[in-house]
């Protein structure tokens, strides 16, 4: 079973833990300038939202690489930079409509979230839930319950 | 590792920037931001200097942890000689800035002297500048910080700063970081402002190491486990904030009123956690927005909150129809419970002001039901305050004080002396509800008496972060103390101030130790850093650093009997409450804690005990 990362806004508290933990597992430092996940903080909405690469699966920027540098890992679904071919061109940045490919000033390589081998260390770390690690076909599938119960809730009370 | 092992020396009135390398044997001894500033500023400064003079300084600072994925470490304080106090300050913020000074490359800024015209410093990566930031002076905190994000073109910025409060000597201005995070107390931005410092920038990329990586990681893993197991970290603070405590604190008949004339607030429960949940029916919202969290934190108690948009305070206002950070519990209770007013939506706004303009509302809310109390009693009227109804429970007076306090104008500005100069200026020394010049937090010495304690002998002046005896007396942690007793108090204090002391030198919230002993924080220090970090060694580096603050302030010229209360929790006992009757024990309590501490009869540390704490 493929897996995907699941995020909910709505139970993020903006800690970055989530970077800090992405930020060690790949550089080996605690540092969110590298972390593949981003937190943003809508100050005066009061909102927090963490984001990252969702591995498209026609993903573009795979198809605009033109040395090849990024490839699909067929047991995670992850696309993943090959440091050793990548040549830091950015077209890959540009490509990418979600922004989610960057590059990296220290390497001189793009980076981007290749999901841990298959056990993504920002889902470990987030103290919330609000990113979790999930069956691909059913990352909807903690939604569709919260609604169900909600709706029946409603039909209960209307009864 | 854990530490930078940089400091950058910022000389204001030269106008340079230089870096120098951590002294590591002190580092040794005092692990980092608290006690390692408190030793830089002691050896730098003469303890007698006028703190608003450029012979002082001013340290922004990291601890070790700071920066790594321990829960919490996100912190950074300030430590100078308060303005508010003539004491030690050591003002401890969250949010973001301390781990962006940390991935900057520095664990500490010394700013030394005098800019001769304002200026702000901005640090990228090891490299820094002061510049020009006249365009800045004379607005607030959070134009300030906005304005340097968008003029460098860089969102991701993380600034501090001061509002028109500090630039113009209110004594309680303090310095907001991230907005609404705010290194709060003893008047560490009026330092600021006196050495023309409006704000300081920081970007940093370079990433933080540890020690002993898997050691650290596996420590850091179980300690947050301890803290989402735990009732009050897990559940209480994440879903109420520290405002769970209102409601509690009333009940024990310890919530200070009207400038600690009662002890029990009828209006608590207006003003509570559970008011901020509840629906408003204008506009169908809760005053709480949602929970936030200081960088790496995982406990999460922060309050963003908005106010009613017809509110008397907003209605024409939209720049207030915000989120922002909301009522803690601290303020809630100096805004409110100190002045009499239950107001939620107006004591929300006046928290607002406070951000947004760089003031303490600990000390401004308490100043106000000084002022409240000597027109009440006639001393002060309307010629005076500029024909403000000074009375008990008006809102409109508050805000109204907040806004003139926020640019230092019209009656506002006397409220900027702090409660201890306005009453003595009136004739009315004793009605300041304040130790060493700073006012008390939310706590009645006389209903929970490890508090008297622990006030009258915190470095900083009246505080409840030096020792929070609460924790034991109230809630029951570590374990259960009868609040309305005297005996083991002594003990319980030394014990509350030496291991915060550590906690607050090594980059973690206090919070924490809610559910962490030292058998949690130790090994995440010592896995993290070089040197012995033993549970031992960091209750005695504690110990140290609290004896190296006390004799900061014995030097500053201080004596035993500054360790003292005023005299209505000493003489007038407690109306309402299971306090009722009350007074502070401290005449009993004061003897013990010097004995404990291995102090004189008059309070000096005993050549024996420098000796014991390596001093």
């Amino acid at each position: 079973m493929q897996k995907s990362l699941s995020i909910d806004p709505g139970k993020c508290t903006g800690c970055q833990q989530c970077e800090l933990a992405c930020s060690f597992d790949n550089e080996g430092v605690f540092n969110p300038s590298k972390s593949r996940i981003k937190v943003f903080n809508f100050h005066d909405q009061g909102r927090f939202v963490p984001y990252t690469c969702t591995q498209c699966d026609e993903a573009w920027c795979l198809h605009a690489c033109p040395v090849d540098a990024i490839s699909l890992d067929v047991v995670t679904g992850a696309k993943i930079v090959s440091d050793a071919v990548c040549v830091g061109c950015k077209v890959c940045t540009i490509a990418c409509p979600f922004g989610t490919i960057n590059y990296n000033q220290s390497t001189g390589k793009v980076m981007k979230c290749d999901l841990c081998e298959g056990e993504p260390a920002c889902a470990d770390a987030c103290p919330t839930d609000a990113i979790t690690f999930v069956d691909s076909n059913w990352t909807g599938l903690e939604k569709m319950r919260s609604w169900a119960e909600k709706t029946d809730a409603a039909l209960q009370a209307g009864a | 590792m854990a530490w930078a092992r940089k400091i950058l020396r910022v000389n204001l009135t030269s106008g340079t920037c230089v870096d120098e390398a951590l002294n590591m044997d002190w580092a040794q001894k005092y692990l980092g931001q608290r006690g390692l500033a408190t030793k830089y500023l002691t050896e730098e400064i003469d303890p007698k200097v006028d703190p608003l003079s450029p012979e002082n300084k001013m340290i922004m600072a990291t601890g070790p942890l700071t920066g790594t994925c321990a829960s919490t470490a996100g912190r950074y304080s300030v430590i100078t000689k308060g303005a508010l106090t003539g004491a030690i300050a050591c003002s401890n913020s969250g949010g973001f800035f301390g781990n962006e000074m940390k991935n900057a490359g520095f664990d500490m800024i010394i700013f030394e002297g005098k800019s001769p015209k304002p200026v702000y410093l901005l640090v990228q990566d090891g490299s820094s500048e002061l510049i020009d930031a006249a365009e800045y002076w004379g607005t607030s905190c959070w134009n300030t910080e906005e304005g340097i994000k968008s003029k460098h073109g860089d969102p991701l910025l993380r600034v501090a700063s001061i509002g028109i409060s500090g630039e113009k000597g209110v004594k309680f201005a303090c310095i907001v970081n991230d907005m609404d995070r705010a290194a709060g107390r003893s008047g560490v931005g009026t330092v600021m402002g006196s050495k023309n410092l409006k704000a300081v920038a920081l970007r940093g990329t370079l990433g933080v190491k540890v020690d002993d990586a898997s050691t650290f990681m596996a420590a850091a893993a179980a300690a947050k486990v301890v803290l989402a197991e735990n009732a009050v970290t897990g559940q209480g603070l994440p879903a109420f904030g520290t405002q769970v405590l209102m409601n509690v604190i009333n009940e024990t008949g310890a919530l200070p009123t009207r400038n600690h004339r009662d002890s029990q607030f009828e209006g608590a429960n207006n003003i509570s956690a559970e008011a901020m949940a509840e629906v408003r029916p204008s506009d169908g919202k809760t005053n709480l927005i949602t929970n936030a969290a200081c960088f790496g934190c995982t406990i999460a108690c922060g309050r963003v909150s908005s106010i009613e948009r017809d509110h008397y305070t907003v209605k024409d206002r939209p720049e207030y129809h915000i989120a922002s950070g909301g009522l803690e519990y601290e303020a809630a209770w100096a805004l409110g419970a100190a002045t009499g007013i239950d107001d939620i939506n107006a004591l929300t706004f006046a928290n607002f002001i406070c951000n947004e303009q760089g003031f303490d509302p600990i000390s401004f809310g308490a100043t106000v039901g000084a002022a409240m109390e000597m027109f009440e009693d006639g001393i002060i009227t309307t010629k005076e305050t500029g024909g403000i109804e000074l009375k008990w429970g008006s809102a409109e007076a508050l805000t109204t004080l907040a806004e003139q306090c926020g640019k230092a104008e019209g009656f506002g500005a006397e409220i900027g002396l702090g409660s201890k100069l306005l009453c003595a200026k009136y004739g009315r020394p004793e009605l300041s509800m304040s130790v060493k010049g700073q006012e008390f937090p939310a706590y009645d010495a006389r209903g929970i008496q490890g508090m008297g304690l622990a006030y009258a002998t915190s470095n900083r002046g009246a505080c409840h972060l030096r020792g929070y005896t609460v924790a034991s007396e109230v809630l029951g942690i570590p374990e259960k103390t009868d609040p309305l007793a005297t005996d083991g108090k002594a003990g319980l204090v030394k014990a509350f101030q030496d291991a915060t002391a550590l906690v607050d030198s090594a980059g973690i919230c206090v919070f924490t130790t809610f559910a962490w002993s030292m058998d949690d924080i130790a090994p995440q220090i010592d896995a993290a850093c070089e040197g012995d970090w033993s549970v031992e060694n960091c209750m005695s580096a504690g110990e140290r650093i609290w004896n190296l603050e006390r004799k900061f302030n014995l030097d500053a010229g201080f004596t035993g009997k500054d360790d003292n209360l005023p005299k209505r929790l000493m003489k007038d006992a407690t109306k309402s409450g299971p306090a009722e009757g009350k007074t502070s024990g401290l005449d009993k309590m004061l003897p013990e804690y010097y004995a404990v501490r291995g102090w004189t009869k008059d309070g000096i540390p005993s050549n024996e005990t420098l000796n014991r704490v390596a001093l």
